[in-house]
């Protein structure tokens, strides 16, 4: 678990200086000790492998070592320098993050000396820390923060800057930038650079004139950024946060002649207890209704239904992608990609524009269920589409953007207004004075309140796969997925190896395609005997793996279908998350949404009955249909790396 | 382009008559090369005083990663304020530095040789290339390298951009990537994982040259010079308030006072030992020796005569730490600009000496805090100057200015 990201992390872009260390020893030491070293720490001694670091080891045995640029998901920088400790015979003090344990040490983590060092590298950080503690985002979940109570920080001993240093950058629709509190811990650039391998952070300039930029000091909005926020989750002050658009939120709830919908998506239900001091992986989705008709939305839905329709338009247009080429011989791009993920989305319009064909052409589930909602929604509830507000709730910060694309309103109106994070409604449901895990549970509006698991495992790495398969495969197979899979758990595609490779042999094949698809693909016969290919990808860096090994016509060159997601772990590691996160807490929240799909009564899409009645009310011409194309499909665009 | 002309003494380099060393070192085995350089008891002269015996030992044994091989580099980023003995080695005496080279490169089992040359010393280039040339034509780099079967060895010169940091031997490494030049985390150290993630021996201009007279003339004879801890001769780069600036060849031991005496420089009020990051040393500590065992140095010597503001001098070498920190590590980056600014304030007379304290004991955290040697030396010089000159820079007003 604790190598998810790093497994997938090629840090060949990075300095060297920041990569992870390779650490040499002649084999026979190695033989000799078993691998194993003891270390003296604070006196006392523990066993570690070889190779750890002084800070792995002091954690082993429950001894606390201050950090600011080190991250769990992080490769190691050795820059801040607040981690430094005493060893035995060593001149200097050393970074017990960058510490490799090689040999027998005696390690002292809180002399006169390293106290004097830490509180000297507090003060001297605080000197260059611009803004108050209580008008910034990051107020009481900041590290330095914590860091400055930690270490009794009452004066500020080197001075502190009293005027802005930095503007601030507002120009992104995701993501903000406000310099005046970074600390330099570069957190954010081993994320973009590694991690993510996009490249839109670096440090620039040297001394005390060193700040984190972008390419020739543009606006983020001006340069190739994908949004996904990582940067942000990782960043130990209020230096980076999310584009907040609560205030526009409340403005329309305030409005009496606005009908205000939200739409919450599994991810974000998973994670919001943790803003609230629960445990990560407490799911609170019913309270969370409660909550949110008590800030004063006039309907809660759920995402899980146009998850659901996601399923059955995306899986109809792969079955007809493979008829197309299969049958008719006609071209058609293979292998076929998800686009629920707006990080990820931009991410191919920038680096790999040639393949847009690929990306499956239907809307994400935020967008879908906004263009439904100022449709189908306001046509039975007989509301004039333009009193509507939409509001959803994501775990990403990308969403932000993704609804403010120009083609996302093939309604004529904006398919949805606000995209909020999890960090932001969690703040919205504060303000209301509501302590959200003492609400009592409440269900979804109708008429979406129908909902399967299928829509739930979205928000996790494997789980649009996981959903589309289980719809696809009892289509085409025509038989119950549970005989396949056992409690319909396709597990192979799960877990959060950076990329996952799975095959399906399709044995048998339904006699009759049901009725809802048959316009697209008129027989499954030519799928039998077929062995369907799938990858999965989380993280733009194995994404980029991904791409790369398909240019290069490698194995997955050969898949049908690849799910990406932008982030680590998915959209429970998403941009808009709470604070912190790790491979520990992302796992936790992932143990929540597969929990809430197992108890599930439906827990297929296509057997969602709200999404029948869609069909059969309004998308008449079915999925993929004319009315579905001007709703429910969108088109991308090819970016570059060259922008203005 | 004279710069020999900065010569003041007659250099043992001159007597080493080019080729000679390298003959002698391939004569020997591996083993008995890098057993010649220990028993020399060579320190790199870059200023640390590693010994580089130990050095060629660690690489020698060193793993290679995959396929690649190990490496040689020659820090020719010669950018320590008041040094410019290695300008006159690479004008003058290359020869002896790419034999020095070589012979690493036979010592450790490296196949490239790269020759990071300071941004300024460009001028230079032509004619190390020539050099390099000539001793391709020669056979002493390339293949089979003076008909030794098998040592296959050559040297590519690239160029710095101006760095001071990217002496630092990681920096160095790093910028000679293609990155930012930002020292990296030490463990693992160059020799294991250096240059591309391979073993390199990274040595100083005047190390390298050493080597060549070393087994020009042997060990044992290159031990007979110096102190005990501190063999050979070593090049000083001489100047600011002496009659004679210019380069000089002492044996390592000698006393700032003898060497204030052959420089012309008595009478001064404090010499400055080892640059920018070494320290002030006031005219009652005239006696100490030169050499690694009291005052290290690079080969840095500024005289600072009777007239000379100390206040003035230390302020200077802030300026040029906080130009030249890589603003990578908190205690550096912040650190130099918050002494600059307490400089400042003495100058104004607005320092109390509860803060003065509070500075000295920033020093402390940046020499034991921080990333890489900047940041460790970088407080030295105002460290030195606060305690030999505390009379002459405290008690001052606005109007001293």
């Amino acid at each position: 678990m604790s190598g998810e990201v790093k497994a997938g992390q090629d840090t060949s872009r990075a300095p060297s200086s920041q990569r992870i260390q390779q650490v040499a020893a002649p084999p026979d030491v190695l033989q000799m000790i078993g691998g194993q070293i003891t270390v003296t720490i604070d006196g006392t001694d523990v066993k570690v492998p070889m190779g750890t670091t002084v800070l792995e080891a002091a954690r082993q045995i429950g001894i606390r070592i201050p950090t600011l640029c080190h991250h769990p998901d992080l490769c190691v920088a050795g820059v801040c320098r607040i981690c430094v400790v005493e060893v035995e015979g060593q001149r200097t003090l050393q970074a017990a993050c960058a510490y490799p344990i090689t040999g027998s040490l005696k390690v002292k983590t809180h002399t006169r000396k390293v106290r004097q060092a830490r509180r000297h590298i507090l003060d001297l950080l605080l000197s260059t820390h611009y803004g108050e503690c209580y008008s910034c985002k990051r107020n009481n979940n900041c590290e330095l923060q914590s860091l400055a109570k930690e270490y009794g920080v009452d004066f500020y001993r080197f001075g502190h800057v009293t005027e802005s240093q930095y503007p601030k950058d507002e120009s992104s629709y995701s993501v903000i930038r406000d310099m005046d509190k970074c600390i330099l811990c570069r957190r954010c650039v081993r994320t973009c650079i590694d991690v993510q391998e996009v490249g839109t952070l670096e440090a620039v300039g040297r001394s005390n004139r060193t700040r984190i930029s972008t390419f020739l000091d543009k606006p983020l909005a001006g340069v190739v950024c994908i949004n996904c926020g990582q940067c942000i989750n990782r960043c130990p002050t209020g230096a980076l946060h999310a584009n907040d658009t609560s205030d526009e939120v409340w403005r329309a709830i305030d409005d009496p002649t606005k009908h205000v919908v939200i739409q919450t998506a599994p991810s974000p239900r998973a994670g919001i207890g943790e803003c609230f001091g629960c445990e990560p992986g407490t799911p609170l989705t019913f309270q969370l209704n409660t909550a949110l008709r008590l800030c004063g939305f006039d309907k809660v839905f759920d995402t899980n239904f146009s998850a659901d329709l996601t399923i059955i338009e995306e899986g109809t247009e792969l079955l007809g992608r493979l008829y197309r080429a299969l049958v008719k011989q006609e071209p058609a791009a293979f292998p076929q990609f998800t686009s629920c993920s707006p990080g990820w989305v931009k991410y191919l319009e920038h680096f790999y524009p040639e393949y847009i064909p690929n990306l499956s052409s239907a809307k994400s589930p935020q967008q879908m269920f906004g263009a439904v909602i100022k449709t189908y929604y306001a046509k039975t509830h007989n509301i004039d589409p333009k009193d509507i507000v939409t509001v959803a709730l994501m775990p990403c910060s990308a969403k932000k953007f993704e609804c403010n694309r120009p083609e996302m309103a093939g309604s004529g109106f904006k398919d949805v207004d606000y995209g909020l994070t999890t960090r932001e409604l969690a703040q919205m449901i504060m303000e209301a004075g509501i302590h959200l895990p003492d609400m009592p549970k409440s269900g979804f509006d109708d008429p979406f309140g129908d909902r399967t698991g299928s829509g739930v495992i979205f928000g996790a790495t494997g789980g649009v796969m996981e959903a589309a398969l289980r719809t696809v495969l009892e289509l085409v197979t025509g038989r119950k997925v549970e005989k396949l899979f056992e409690h319909a758990n396709i597990v192979p595609v799960r877990g959060f190896d950076g990329v996952r490779y799975v095959e399906l042999p399709i044995t048998q094949v339904a006699d009759e395609v049901p009725a809802l698809i048959r316009h697209v693909i008129p027989t499954f016969e030519f799928l039998k005997g077929a062995t369907l290919k799938l990858a999965v990808a989380h993280g733009t860096a194995n994404a980029h793996k991904v791409l790369e090994d398909i240019k290069a016509g490698g194995k997955l060159s050969e898949c049908h279908f690849i799910e990406f997601m932008a982030c680590p772990g998915g959209c429970i590691g998403g941009g808009g998350q709470p604070i912190p996160t790790s491979p520990e807490i992302r796992a936790a929240r992932a143990r929540a949404i597969y929990a809430e799909d197992m108890e599930s009564d439906v827990r297929k899409s296509h057997e969602n009955p709200a999404v029948a009645r869609l069909y059969s009310e309004f998308f008449t011409d079915g999925p993929c249909g004319h009315l579905a194309h001007e709703l429910l499909h969108t088109h991308y665009t090819a970016r570059g790396k060259h922008i203005g | 382009m004279q710069p020999s002309d900065s010569r003041k003494t007659p250099l043992t380099f001159d007597t080493i008559e080019p080729g000679s060393g390298l003959a002698a070192a391939l004569a020997k085995s591996r083993a008995d090369i890098i057993g010649e350089v220990s028993a020399s008891n060579l320190k790199g002269r870059g200023g640390a005083g590693f010994p580089t015996g130990t050095k060629w030992n660690l690489a020698a044994a060193a793993r290679v990663h995959g396929e690649a091989a190990k490496y040689v580099i020659c820090n020719a980023d010669e950018g320590e304020p008041g040094t410019f003995k290695d300008r006159v080695l690479l004008t003058a005496y290359a020869d002896l530095v790419f034999e020095g080279m070589t012979i690493a490169a036979r010592a450790i089992g490296a196949t490239r040789g790269l020759l990071y040359l300071r941004g300024e010393y460009v001028y230079l280039r032509p004619h190390l290339e020539a050099v390099l040339d000539r001793r391709r034509k020669a056979g002493q780099l390339g293949a089979d390298i003076l008909g030794t079967p098998g040592f296959e060895f050559d040297i590519e010169i690239r160029m710095g951009a101006g760095a001071y940091v990217c002496g630092e031997e990681t920096a160095l490494i790093e910028s000679l990537e293609g990155h930012r030049g930002e020292p990296r985390n030490r463990p693992p150290f160059p020799v294991n994982t250096g240059f591309m993630g391979q073993p390199t021996v990274v040595n100083n201009v005047e190390t390298l040259a050493s080597v060549t007279a070393i087994f020009a003339k042997g060990a044992a004879w290159f031990r007979g010079i110096g102190t005990e801890k501190s063999s050979g001769f070593k090049l000083f780069s001489v100047s600011g308030d002496c009659d004679a600036p210019g380069v000089y060849e002492f044996p390592l031991g000698i006393t700032i006072a003898e060497l204030l005496e052959r420089v012309g420089g008595t009478g001064a009020k404090a010499v400055q030992v080892g640059g920018a990051s070494g320290q002030a040393v006031p005219a009652s500590q005239f006696g100490r020796r030169i050499a690694f065992e009291d005052l290290a140095t690079g080969g840095s010597i500024i005289v600072f005569g009777p007239g000379r503001d100390m206040l003035h001098v230390a302020k200077n070498f802030m300026e040029f730490f906080v130009e030249e920190s890589c603003g990578q590590c908190t205690p550096c980056r912040a650190g130099n600009a918050k002494l600059l600014e307490g400089i400042e304030r003495l100058e104004r007379g607005a320092c109390s000496s509860a803060y003065l304290n509070e500075l000295v004991r920033l020093c402390e955290t940046m020499q034991v805090a921080s990333k890489c040697g900047l940041g460790q030396s970088s407080p030295n010089a105002f460290l030195s100057i606060v305690t030999n000159f505390q009379d002459e820079i405290l008690g001052r007003t606005p109007a001293d200015r």
